[in-house]
């Protein structure tokens, strides 16, 4: 084994799979932010490091560093040159797009023809987007389903405190003169119209996503009126696992018996009814009722998880 | 029907432009609530009805609440530091 | 090349967007800023998709009447995705601010450039070092 190359260690190959490593930066002692030059006279190095940890910004000018304020320029330069760059780049593939609301355009292509004219059909929904996400695409809403729980789960954890912080209700309106008073009438109005928009959303705008949203947001006010206490009574941390979890697991079941049936041609016991009744369109309505229970639990335990930790 | 599809895309464009520059982050998050309004009626006028209603539910609601709760989390904290460094 | 960016408000106003969310990722250091600007960006890739589902002159894609007439309804499938983004991004943001209080915990600031200086700093302190502005003191 001789090297032929006697400077090996210092050449640049060896620099660059040193950086791809991690072991070497070019740029490390260059882009730093150095400490003033007053705070210096004298002091031990303990005493500096408590210095920059708890006293103010100013403290590290930027200007005290060259390389520092000139690599700052040049990127604040670059990235606007980028932005102007991507915007005409951009711009020019607009230019080359067929017109707004022409109906030969390419993406209005066989697809969406299939969707329109066999959908009322074999789905039974009037709402061509909710029969086309709940049943054409069902599994792909599963997993958008499953993302927001491991979401929820993620946040939850990222937030854990174990004890409830004090200052948590420093800031809470306490006995509020009309904060209560208005919850009393918006709370119920809210979550009814959740559970409307939610059961209608086969046959009208609407559907699981957005009427699980407007039920968390009627939970979230009820909150906070109401306070953790009386909250917490019936959406403990347990009820709210335990309902995510099966809906999540009666949507898979079902649309697993449903693609099952479907695909060999086996008798379903749902039937798509009668277009425009509340109880059509075969599995929709329960799929859209298990979206709804999944988003509005995601959306109250965000909140809960900003707002204290924990349940 | 032109004028006011330019008029409410121009009004998105500021709402995003004055978030960069507002100094105050809670008056960002605000703007940041219009442009989410503004966008519930451009999909409105598109003709889906779905994506309105979802965006009006979920982008000018829940986000804007997580963000509030954001910044409410983060001022107790600072609350309690500079209570903490008191002592 | 067509003249198109004159006519398509909506395409151009989405690549505006974009660009001005991506200038706040970019050059903002505050944290809540740069989430704001990725729920930008977001909204832009939504606005072009919902433009380009659009045909003139059509309904919203619910049945009326019973027509299964294609030629009567707008394209449904842009709706379809647009729907599904919408919800998954605001659980990103979520998942972002959840970390950005994290942060603000433990380094006291929401300043992109000042947590990583304080990261910087923590870490030559555990290695027992000087900061990297002591060496250069002392190299000049």
């Amino acid at each position: 084994m001789s090297k032929r190359n006697p400077d090996y260690e210092n050449s640049k190959w060896q620099h660059f799979a040193k950086w791809c490593t991690g072991d070497y930066d070019p740029l490390e002692g260059k882009m730093e932010i150095k400490k003033p030059a007053k705070s210096n006279n004298g002091n031990s190095f303990a005493v500096l490091m408590r210095k920059m940890w708890f006293d103010k910004v100013d403290q590290y000018e930027l200007g005290q560093n060259k390389n520092l304020s000139l690599f700052n320029k040049a990127y604040i330069g670059i990235s606007i040159i980028l932005g102007i760059f991507l915007t005409i780049l951009l711009l020019v593939t607009v230019s080359y797009l067929p017109e707004f609301g022409n109906a030969n355009a390419p993406e209005n292509n066989e697809v969406a023809k299939r969707y329109i004219e066999k959908g009322l059909e074999e789905t039974g929904a009037e709402n061509i987007v909710a029969g086309m996400i709940l049943d054409y695409r069902a599994f792909d809403t599963f997993g958008e389903s499953c993302v927001l729980f491991v979401a929820a789960c993620c946040v939850l954890m990222l937030l854990k405190s174990d004890k409830p912080e004090v200052s948590d209700t420093y800031y809470e309106p306490g006995r509020s003169a009309i904060l209560r008073p208005a919850a009393r009438i918006l709370v119920p109005t809210i979550i009814i119209f959740g559970i409307y928009v939610v059961l209608n959303g086969h046959i009208s705008p609407g559907g699981g996503f957005s009427g699980g949203a407007i039920i968390g947001s009627g939970f979230i006010l009820y909150l906070t009126a109401f306070g953790f206490e009386r909250a917490g009574s019936f959406l403990s941390e347990r009820f709210i696992k335990i309902i995510t979890v099966l809906a999540l697991t009666f949507y898979c079941f079902a649309k697993s018996y449903s693609f099952y049936t479907g695909a060999n041609h086996l008798e379903s016991v749902i039937t798509t009814g009668t277009p425009g009744a509340i109880l059509s369109a075969g599995l929709i309505v329960y799929l859209n009722i298990c979206v709804g229970i999944v988003v509005a639990c995601t959306m109250y335990s965000f909140y809960v998880a900003f707002r204290r930790g924990s349940f | 029907m032109e004028v006011l599809r330019i008029i409410l895309l121009l009004f998105l464009i500021i709402c995003a432009i004055s978030v960069s520059f507002s100094k105050r982050l809670l008056v960002s998050v605000v703007i940041y609530m219009a442009f989410s309004l503004v966008m519930a009626i451009i999909w409105l006028i598109l003709e889906s009805p779905d994506l309105a209603i979802t965006e009006a539910a979920v982008g000018a609601g829940v986000t804007s609440i997580l963000f509030f709760v954001t910044l409410k989390k983060i001022r107790s904290v600072r609350t309690e530091t500079s209570a903490s460094d008191i002592k | 090349m067509g003249l198109t960016v004159f006519t398509n408000y909506e395409e151009v106003a989405a690549v505006i967007l974009f660009v001005i969310g991506m200038m706040n990722l970019l050059l903002q250091a505050n944290l809540i800023k740069k989430i704001i600007g990725l729920d930008i960006m977001d909204c832009a890739v939504y606005l072009f998709l919902a433009a380009k589902g659009y045909i003139e002159g059509r309904h919203a894609p619910i049945y009326i009447d019973n027509i299964t007439d294609a030629s009567y309804y707008i394209n449904p499938v842009p709706s379809g995705l647009v729907l599904t983004g919408i919800v998954v991004s605001v659980s990103v943001s979520a998942l972002m601010m959840a970390l950005t209080v994290s942060l603000y915990k433990e380094y006291k600031t929401l300043n992109l450039d000042e947590i990583m200086m304080k990261l910087r700093n923590e870490e030559s302190e555990e290695l027992g070092k000087l900061t990297y502005g002591d060496i250069m003191e002392e190299e000049q």
